[in-house]
């Protein structure tokens, strides 16, 4: 378990004092994956580096497994350190050493014998499927091959934590994507902490169980991923979850007069998000059918969050006015967010919410 | 023979001591370069390391090693020759001659090696060196396993670039009587008007500068990855 308590750091530069975190408490339990998201200048990866102290809090305590990391002498805090693994963005391999010797460099003075050493090194490449790069340079490797190289170089001491500052940030989405997979797999196999840092709502909602919002130093929203999806409260928050949907497309052809939202007088554009898990209702052609109102669907995006489903839809409705407010209402009495974003009678966009309309 | 003869008529004469001039110059070469290498990267590592934001950050031991540097590095080097003569008689009993040559040799290019070192180290970045602190490496560890070990190739070519400086030195060195090439051909080509003592000289010099060179270069690239 890793306990921050009332984090602050402030740096001092040459004429002004710059607080990256301020009055931080987090608690992550163990085994769990734990998302940091926030835009840069966050503070997300000062805030990180303060639980293996490579930066030390101007105040606070941080409390890793039991131990009280403010109180360790250096040699405590090194072996310390050697339970938490910690992969970056730009990779930090050493681009003198093969693969196998970076991956060996943490464990080198171990006291384990060469043989040892070569055989867990073997282990490691095997588990990050880098097995026939052992002799290749950094400098011959993809950036998704070196992030699996430093993953390999993390886990040689056997961490309990891993620490991830942006790890998939300098990677393509495909590579990412493996990546992601592997960090879950080492939390679900060998039972490995994981904390993310990032910027990429994507990252949290793939990996991550419980996530945490940070903007200007502060945490500003904590839940499970789910719920954060389901009922976000910030306004930032908000704002990272439409990067991730296609949903919020619509507004960009609303504000572009495209065709496609160009709407008659008995249509209405609605968005309609799904709360709980009720998306395998047939809830389209249910409504359509129940009500007589063509449904045409513009964006459509529903995602396993935590194996839940979470999503929405874009459509367009058609029918006669008391038949398109009878559909709606059943909508949303099935517990889905419906909003009219544009209303073809009063044809102005009014983005309100189904209940303030009615 | 015949046209070496031709060529250079009075180096011909003296080639018993043109060659140990050559080894003189060696054996300055090696001796000082020898220590200077060692003092070089001790002092450009503690600069790397205590500077501001390094891994054992010590300001006063920072400023103070980079004000010594700059004053030894601001003063000539005839002038340098000169002012260490007391020591130099203290320490090695003489100020003449090859042993005479070192220990000014020493403090001449220790402070621009240690320069140089500085800033091979600089090249790695604060990434790697923050990846292996996270690791639980030591200071000693960072500094052996990390800087040392990743900046072999540019140490390399700072040690390439100070042999050549220091082959330079040695000559001025023979000015003030210290032996070696310099000192040959000064007193033949210089004062005697021996040109082709001069010439002969300065084609050896050029010889050994290269093949340092060649055997830099091609150290350094074996150390590239």
């Amino acid at each position: 378990m890793i306990v921050l308590k009332d984090i602050n750091k402030t740096f001092k530069l040459k004429d002004k004092e710059v607080t990256a975190v301020r009055d931080v408490n987090l608690t992550i339990e163990d085994k769990e994956i734990y998302g940091i998201i926030g835009f840069s200048g966050a503070g997300k990866s000062t805030l990180v580096r303060c639980i293996n102290l490579l930066e030390r809090p101007t105040s606070g305590r941080v409390i890793v497994g039991g131990v009280d990391m403010l109180t360790l002498s250096p040699k405590e805090l090194r072996e310390q350190r050697k339970k938490i693994g910690m992969i970056f963005q730009q990779f930090n391999l050493m681009p003198s050493r093969t693969v196998a010797q970076n991956v060996a460099l943490p464990i080198e003075n171990s006291g384990l014998s060469k043989e040892e050493i070569a055989q867990k090194v073997n282990k490691l490449l095997a588990f990050v499927e880098l097995e026939d790069r052992a002799a290749a340079y950094p400098s011959q490797l993809s950036g998704g091959q070196k992030q699996r190289v430093a993953i390999a170089r993390a886990l040689a001491t056997d961490p309990e934590i891993l620490l991830c500052d942006e790890a998939t940030s300098a990677l393509d989405p495909q590579t990412t994507k493996s990546i992601l997979k592997l960090l879950a797999r080492l939390n679900t196999e060998l039972g490995i902490t994981v904390v993310v840092i990032t910027h990429e709502m994507d990252v949290i909602k793939k990996l991550c169980h419980r996530v945490a919002v940070m903007e200007h130093g502060r945490v500003v929203e904590e839940n499970t991923v789910y719920s954060l999806f389901a009922h976000p409260v910030q306004e930032i928050t908000r704002n990272f979850i439409n990067t991730t949907s296609n949903l919020s497309e619509i507004y960009q052809l609303i504000e572009d007069k495209a065709e496609i939202v160009a709407l008659d007088h008995d249509e209405q554009l609605v968005k309609m998000r799904y709360q709980e898990t009720n998306v395998s209702e047939p809830l389209i052609s249910y409504i359509s059918r129940k009500f007589e109102v063509t449904v045409n669907i513009l964006f459509s995006d529903v995602e396993l969050v935590e194996g839940k489903p979470l999503g929405g839809t874009v459509a367009i409705i058609k029918g006669g006015r008391g038949q398109l407010k009878q559909a709606l209402k059943y909508v949303s009495q099935r517990n889905v967010d419906v909003e009219v974003i544009k209303d073809g009678a009063a044809e102005s966009v009014v983005s309100k919410p189904y209940a303030e309309i009615a | 023979m015949e046209l070496l003869n031709l060529l250079f008529p009075n180096l011909m004469q003296k080639l018993p001591e043109f060659y140990q001039a050559i080894i003189d110059t060696f054996v300055m070469v090696g001796i000082s370069g020898g220590i200077s290498f060692v003092l070089g990267i001790i002092l450009g590592v503690t600069l790397i390391v205590t500077k501001s934001g390094g891994i054992l950050e010590r300001r006063e031991v920072y400023q103070f090693i980079d004000k010594v540097i700059n004053t030894f590095r601001s003063i000539p080097f005839i002038i340098l020759l000169t002012l260490l003569l007391p020591v130099t008689r203290m320490v090695v009993g003489t100020g003449i001659g090859v042993k005479g040559a070192i220990i000014p040799l020493v403090f001449g290019i220790v402070p621009f090696f240690s320069r140089q070192v500085e800033s091979a180290l600089t090249e790695i970045g604060t990434g790697v060196i923050e990846a292996a602190q996270a690791m639980g490496l030591s200071p000693w560890e960072v500094i052996f396993k990390v800087y040392l070990r990743e900046s072999i190739a540019p140490l390399v070519r700072a040690t390439t670039l100070t042999t050549i400086s220091l082959i330079g030195l040695t000559a001025m060195a023979g000015a003030v009587g210290a032996g070696g090439l310099g000192d040959f051909a000064i007193r033949y080509g210089h004062n005697r008007f021996q040109e082709d003592v001069t010439v002969g000289t300065v084609i050896v010099l050029v010889a050994i500068v290269c093949l340092i060179q060649f055997l830099g270069n091609r150290l350094a690239a074996k150390n590239t990855h």
